[in-house]
This record gives C-alpha cells, structure tokens and sequence, in this order.
C-alpha cells in the first residue's frame, strides 16, 4: 500500500508539472495582455506599450518567465495580478474557500440523494420505480447546467422571490448553485450506484446474508452498499474534475466569488499570473482528491489493502 | 389417514405440493411443480438432480429466498414444526417472522465457498453478525462463541483467523467458516445447496466428514442438494430424486441405489461413473448408457473393449518439462516470488492412446495441456511430437502441430463464439490451416463432423445459444477433430456436464478414438472418469509426477500415499459399502514459492513394469 501511494505521488508531480506548462503556454497564445490593459486610454503608442510589457516581465524568454512561476509555485507566490497588483495568493486565499464550499457541498447533496435512489431502482428493477428513476435521471442528464441554473433563477428569484438570484450571502444563497450541480452530478451517479449495485446484489454473499436472517436495510446498506463503493468511488474522484469545469459556469451564472468568476476574469483580462496560479490550484485539489480515493480503496477493500 | 398423520407429525419439515414459478404471463416458467416430501430430525434428507431439475430452486423456496430471485411459490406449504412448537407455514409467515428464522433454526450452505463470504468483512465479523443478531449477545461474547465455531468445524488458528478477510484463505478454508457461520445458532435444519462440488476431492472428503459429525453432535436436520450420487451415498438417510421440476421418486438411500423404480432414476444411476467398476480388467471399455427418451430410459451404446493403444513408437514425448511463472514483484520490479506450476514432468503418449493427468488444485496438470498447446512456453525440458522437437521447429511447423494437437476446453458455453454460426466455428481451423479451399467442399465437411459427433448437418446453421450444454461439449468435438489432430488436450472437458451427459459425451471421445487412431491427453481430478476412459494414468501433486502406470495399477495397486488419499477421498455411489476409515485432513500446499527456493525433484523407482513411484522422504508421507 505504501509503495502503491508513493507511485501515485511521482504521477502526481507529474501531472502537475504538465498541466503549468500547457496553462502557462496556452495563455500566452491568447493575446497581448499590454493591448489589454491600455484599450479604451486613447492614443496609445507601441512605445507604451512596450514599457508595460517591461514592467509586466513579459519581455523575458518563455522559459524563464515560466521557471520564475514554477519557482513561485513551491514558495506560494503567484505573483501579482496585472490588474491592480494584487498579489495572485491573495485573491486564491480569498475564491477557494468559496468554490470548495460549492464543490463539496454539491458533491454532498448528488450522494445523499443517489445512494438511496439508486439502490431503491436497483432493488425494484424493471418495475415502475425503477422505470421513473431511470427516466428522472435521463431528464437531468440532458439539462445543460447554465440553463438549469437561468430556469432556477426565472423560478426561485423572479417568480418566486425566495431565494436571492447571485451572490454568496448567508446559507439561502447556497441553494440554486448547489442544487444546479447537484441535479447533474446526481443523474450520473443515480445509474451508476443502480449498476453498481445490481452487480453487487445477484452476488452469492448476498443471498448468505438474507439466509442469516438480516435485515433488508442492513442487507443493503451493510453487505452491498460497501462492495458496490469501488466504483463510485473511483468515479466520483473522476468527476471531481468537471465538477470543477462545471462550476466556472454555474459561478458566472450565480456571480458566485470563486475560482470560477476569478479564471474567467483572468481570462478575459488575460491576466496570465491569476490564471496560472488558479488553475494550477485547482489542478493540484483535482490531483489530491484522487489521491484520497486510492487511499479509500484500501479502506473499502482489504483484498487491495493486504496486497 | 392416520398413518400419514402420525408421519407428518413427526417430520421438522414438510413441503406440501410446491410450486415455483419465475416470470409472468406467457413466458412464465414453472421450475418446481407440485413438490411434497418430509424432513426427520437429525435426519439427512439428498434431493438429487441434473441442472434444470428444480433441486436449488427447491432448496431456496423453503425459506421463501426464492422471493429475492424473482421466483414465486404458486401453491403448497412448507409447514416447520420445530419440537415442542406449533407448526409454522413459511409461504404464509410474515416477513419478521421469516427473518427469525432464518440463520437461527434453519441455515444455509451454499455452493461456491469462493464467493459465499462477503469480502470486506472479517471472517469473525460475519459469523458474530448471526450470533448478535439471533442470540443477542453482545460483541464481546459473540466473538467467544465464533471462535468456538471456527474450531468446531477444525480450522488451526481460529483466534487469529476471525480476523482475517475471506480472500486470505483456501476454498476448503471458506467452506468451513460457511458450515460454522449456518450452524452458529444451533439451527434445527440445515439446507446444504451443493456445497462440496466446487472443492477438490479430499477436500471434499474433509467437508463431508465435519458436516456428517457436527450434525450427530448436535442432531441437525440436513436437506442435501446435490448432482453426485457418490455423496448422497455416503451421506443421506432418504432420497428425493427430482427431474424437471418434478419429485420422481422419495424412498430410502439403499432402495433408491438397489431398486430404483422411476425410469430417469434408472438412467441416473446407470450414468453414475463408479469407482472400482473396471477392477480386475486391463483395459477401459464402453459401456452402454441409458437416456431419457418420451418418458422411458432406453439403453444407447454397446460394451466394446478400447483395444486401441499401438506402443511401438510414442506420438509425444516430454522429457523434464518444467512451466514457472513470476508472481510478486518489489517496488522495482524484481521478482520475490514464482509459481512452480510444472516441475521435471516426463511422460509419453501413444498413438491411439488415452493418457489421463489427474491431480487437485495447484497440481499443474492444465499448465501442462496449455504449455503443450503452445500457449504457455516452457521454462526447460524438450517436448518431442512425432519425433520432433518442439523448440527446434520453425515457425511454419509449429503451426502445423497446432493443426495436428488440438484443445477441448472445460467450459461448453465460453469456448465457442457467440456471434457466429456453430458450422463456420467447426471450419474455422479448416479455413485457417489452409485444409480445404473449396466451399463446397468444406461444407460438405463440416456436415461429415456434425453427424460424427452425433449432430445433424443442418444443425450448421444455427447459433450455439440455441444448444444444451452437451450439444456444445459435441460442436468442440468437432471443431476440435476438423483438422484432422492426430492428439487431443482435454482438459476438464466433462468436468461441467450433468452424469448422464458426461457419460454419452465420454463414449463418444472413446468411440472417435477406435475410428481415427486418435491420442488423448485426459485432464482431470475426476478419478471415476479416468479408470472409465483411461489407458495409463500419472498422478500429479504440487507441479511433478508422484505416480505414473497402466490405469490397472494406479486403481488395483496405488503406490504412492497421495494416490491412495486421492482414490480414498472419492465418494462411492454404493450406500452398502463400509466408509472409508482413514481420515484424510490437510490442505493442498501452494505451488508459489519465494525466488531462490527450488522445489526438490522426486526421484522415481519402476515398482513393476511402466509403473513408476515417486520416492517418498518420511517427512513427505506425513504431509501428503
């Protein structure tokens, strides 16, 4: 196990170095962050714009300004955004909390619901429950999440004005955002818990368990629930990552303060430092995360723990 | 009148006209109909069948399990009268009622030990579970009484073994925590769904033994599902013979094997391979087989000697074949540990002979066929076909041999492709080695096959879903013999077919070996089977040869003491005969072994012509 863990370690060193270089790269494709900065100032001379480029650093070869931010990395110094100076760790200091909070919460509602629907389709299978579950979860599979989340706004705020329409204040502003990922994560995982534990069910174990005399519930919720986590664990630890791509939406939508509103900020802006320095956040919490569900497996199946 | 009730009264259990039926409306489909018979205390009680006779469902509609299998019971009782207590109507109880029962007064065993055991909990967490949950104790104590069970049921180490995972032990290993989780709380019936077909024999023979004491220490009620006749023989007080769905006969063990009266109980015991049965004749002969046909058994076959083995000059020669394989690996990818499948194995086969490889789990008699085959290389030793070496050969004569020695596989329904028709399966190797280019003539063929095996030609056409298993074990007889081999690998390949078909299916093997001359490797733990089929037998244990002659002198003359434990585990299909008095304990040892740490080479002595002995160390005699 242990050895197993530092494999993932290595990789995961990896895969962070592959994903600054792509983002570092990329940004620097998208344009000229001096035109950026001086559009709408009027006459505006190359001279101009060449003493910003030199204030920005972004006169040094490539390599340099990327090994500078790869330096950065492991100091925690992003750097300062192009726009108004602020240092990058500062304004991740303060969007992080924000989209982890979402992100969790979110993944939190999508498996209280999904367990329990798709064990209950799993267990009435081909017949209505099963049936309405399955249509259910086809009808959240084919929302697109920014539409899901204007048609919640157009009902919750609008129409009904109970729920305020953007922002992050107090717990009612939670809602719509988490419940936008949620519908979506929960259609996925609602046929995958059901599959899952389908396999799971026609196991010779189970029918040992039943004849021990043991409670439908603990059947279920003891015997089978724990064989069928391998794979929703492994999947959830997947999909953590376009739960992070599914969030920059729903926080523009939302006007949400995290890292979503702040890459797509920095993009716009072509503010390479916040963009680098998010991205390469998130990609480490993308790389961590499964990490954690290598090490749940062990915890969930002692066939791999012992190995 | 009276007299039945005076029966019934006694009975623990009785199943009153039972039906089960999966499905509704047109395609529903009846496994069990109008079942009656009564368990004794303390008695056992074999209810035997082939595949499709509504043994199993039977076993789980007692405890009304058939409700989580989408079964139905459509009419009957299932009355339990625990001793002292009014009779209870399982299809009538109550779920809570129901759920007392079970794992309480009636416990289940089932068949697969491999897969019967929850992998995620510990073997002392699950056997706990019954006892928390029916005799309320609590963890502590719990844990007390599993490890009482555990020894009970004579596993070494019972305290460090509650908290080991299933997968950590032997199949023989699960199958005891199995007995001694069903009989945690003394139940008064036990339904036992064939729980000793998927272990080696004397493993078997172990399981049979705890299962028959433990039931005389406590005086369980046994149900014992089973397909082999050699177990209800040595096991069961009364017999219920089921066919179709159907109970076509109840009566004592010794009547049932003596007299039976039912015509399929006739063709049952009559398919029964029966160790001892050839004693006395030097070589193996067919006999006829009885088959169900509209209702009556009608013999097929005649008694012919297989006179067929030429010994002059040998079709195959292995000379110290050894097959390893690397397991285990460190952090760097060095090697800790190898599997010591085949180890300085020496043998020849005939031109028209049947040689048999026998041996348990581990013992690596189907690495030999495969490595043969050429699908596993070797690690040393030369194979030798037809004069040549194998190693020595060029790529288009390896081909070529495999043209010439040819593989039945164990499974019928994995070892045809789904998706295409049986007659371009059975062509394939033509196609493929080149053998007959012209259409016509190659369909021309395939019919020819079809109708050798004992299949029509138009059967060509169709998809192998729509055969029975024995159909399929037949379409890879053919695919097997269209390249004309001159050897044929089978491994296991009666092993899964019902007695009566195993028994036209071994006929036929030895009927296309007199017409075409052909070779058999015979691979198999089946001992009934070898002494039925077999011309010479080696006897395999741990990767090497212990024991190797003509099937007259390993049945007549066993040598070595694990061929003696081998032929003693096989249960015999005649309730008279004296139990066996030796006690067969131990597990089979694991072929894997640390780098570095080579296994010893028995050395052989010729005991009387073509028949060798492994030498034995004093210390090997204790083990085996």
């Amino acid at each position: 196990m242990a050895g197993f863990i530092l494999k993932r370690l290595l990789q995961a060193i990896f895969v962070i170095l592959a994903v600054t270089l792509i983002v570092a790269f990329a940004i620097r494709l998208s344009g000229d962050p001096a035109v950026m900065l001086l559009s709408g100032g009027g006459n505006v001379t190359e001279q101009d714009l060449q003493n910003i480029r030199q204030a920005l650093g972004l006169e040094r070869p490539f390599y340099v300004q990327y090994l500078g931010f790869l330096r950065g990395i492991f100091v925690g110094d992003f750097g300062k955004s192009f726009m108004g100076a602020t240092p990058v760790s500062a304004l991740i200091a303060q969007a992080l909390p924000a989209t982890l909070l979402l992100a969790f919460v979110s993944l939190l509602i999508s498996i209280v619901l999904s367990v329990p629907l798709g064990i209950y389709a799993a267990v009435h299978r081909g017949r209505w429950p099963d049936q309405l579950i399955r249509i259910l979860s086809l009808v959240g599979l084919s929302f697109p999440n920014f539409w899901l989340a204007i048609m919640l706004v157009l009902l919750f705020s609008i129409v009904l004005g109970i729920l305020p329409p953007s922002g992050m204040e107090g717990p009612e502003s939670f809602v719509m955002p988490a419940l936008t990922m949620a519908i979506i994560l929960t259609a996925t995982n609602v046929r995958l818990v059901r599959t899952s534990m389908l396999e799971t069910l026609s196991q010779q174990y189970i029918m040992v368990a039943r004849s021990k005399g043991l409670r439908d519930r603990v059947v279920l919720y003891k015997h089978a629930l724990r064989n069928s986590a391998i794979p929703l664990v492994t999947y959830i630890g997947l999909q953590f990552g376009s739960l992070i791509g599914g969030i920059v939406i729903v926080e523009r939508v939302f006007n949400w303060p995290g890292m979503g509103s702040l890459a797509f900020d920095a993009i716009s802006n072509r503010d390479y430092p916040v963009l680098q320095g998010a991205i390469t956040v998130l990609a480490l919490f993308i790389v961590l995360i499964n990490l954690l569900v290598d090490i749940a497996y062990g915890l969930i199946d002692p066939r791999i723990r012992t190995e | 009148m009276s007299d039945t009730a005076n029966r019934q009264s006694e009975a623990l259990l009785s199943v009153r006209s039972l039906s089960v039926e999966f499905g509704a409306g047109e395609g529903a489909f009846k496994a069990v109909k109008d079942v009656s018979f009564d368990v004794k205390p303390g008695k056992t009680l074999a209810v035997v069948g082939e595949s499709g006779s509504g043994k199993s469902v039977t076993s789980l509609a007692i405890m009304r399990l058939t409700d989580y299998t989408g079964g139905r019971i459509t009419s009957g009782q299932v009355l339990f009268r625990p001793e002292g207590a009014e009779a209870i109507d399982l299809v009538q109880a109550s779920d809570s009622k129901l759920r007392e029962i079970r794992g309480n007064d009636i416990a289940m065993i089932f068949q697969e030990p491999m897969t019967s055991l929850n992998p995620v909990f510990t073997i002392g967490n699950q056997i706990a579970e019954t006892l928390i949950l029916h005799q309320g104790l609590n963890g502590r104590e719990a844990r007390l009484r599993a490890r009482d069970l555990l020894q009970k049921v004579r596993l070494p180490d019972a305290d460090r073994l509650l908290d080991r995972y299933p997968h950590q032990l032997s199949g023989g290993m699960r199958q005891r925590v199995m007995i001694a989780m069903a009989l945690a709380c003394n139940p008064k019936l036990l339904i036992a769904d064939e729980p000793t077909t998927a272990l080696d024999v004397t493993i078997q023979a172990q399981i049979l033994n705890i299962i028959r004491d433990l039931q005389a220490e406590m005086g369980t009620a046994v149900i014992f599902i089973t397909h082999d006749m050699g177990v209800v023989a040595e096991m069961a007080d009364d017999v219920v013979v089921m066919w179709k769905g159907e109970k076509v006969e109840q009566a004592p063990v010794r009547d049932v094997f003596a007299s039976p009266q039912h015509p399929y109980t006739k063709a049952l015991l009559s398919a029964v391979p029966r160790l001892g049965s050839l004693t006395g004749q030097p070589l193996p002969k067919r006999t006829p087989v009885m088959i169900m046909d509209g209702g009556v058994a009608k013999p097929v076959g005649g008694t012919h000697e297989q006179n067929t083995a030429d010994y002059t000059k040998p079709i195959l020669q292995v000379d110290k074949l050894t097959t390893r394989f690397d397991v285990g690996k460190t952090f760097f990818g060095r090697v800790t540990h190898r599997v010591h499948a085949v180890e300085e194995v020496s043998f020849d086969i005939y031109p028209g002979e049947t040689l048999a490889l026998v041996g348990e789990s581990g013992s690596g008699k189907s690495t030999i066929g495969r490595t043969l085959q050429q699908l596993v290389e070797p690690t040393g030793g030369t194979v030798r076909f037809d004069g040549r070496d194998m190693a020595a050969m060029s790529h288009a004569e390896r081909r070529r041999l495999r043209q010439e020695i040819q593989y039945i596989f164990q499974d019928p329904f994995a070892s045809l492709d789904p998706r295409h028709t049986v007659g371009y399966s059975i062509a394939e190797p033509i196609i493929v080695h080149g053998l007959i280019n012209d259409r016509k003539a190659r369909e021309r063929r395939v019919h020819e096959l079809l109708d050798q095996v004992g299949l029509q030609p138009q059967h060509a056409k169709r998809y192998p879903h729509e055969f029975s298993g024995g159909q399929r074990q037949r379409i890879c007889i053919a695919r097997a013999l269209a390249s004309n081999p001159k050897l044929i690998i089978a491994d296991e390949s009666v092993s899964a077919l019902d007695v009566s078909i195993q028994a036209q299916i071994v006929n036929l093997l030895m009927e296309l070996q007199e017409r075409r001359r052909l070779s058999y490797l015979f691979i198999t733990h089946d001992m009934a089977v070898v002494e039925k089929i077999s011309h010479r037998v080696a006897v395999m244990y741990l990767g090497q040869i212990v024991e190797l002659g003509s099937r007259q002198a390993i049945f007549e003359n066993p040598q070595h003491s694990y061929t003696r434990k081998l032929l003693a585990a096989v249960p015999i299909a005649d309730p008279q005969r004296e139990r066996a008095k030796v006690r067969i304990e131990g597990e089979i040892p694991s072929p894997v072994r640390p780098v570095g740490q080579e296994p010893a080479i028995h050395r052989m002595r010729e005991v009387e012509p073509g028949h060798w002995v492994a030498i034995e160390a004093d210390s090997l005699r204790g083990a085996a």
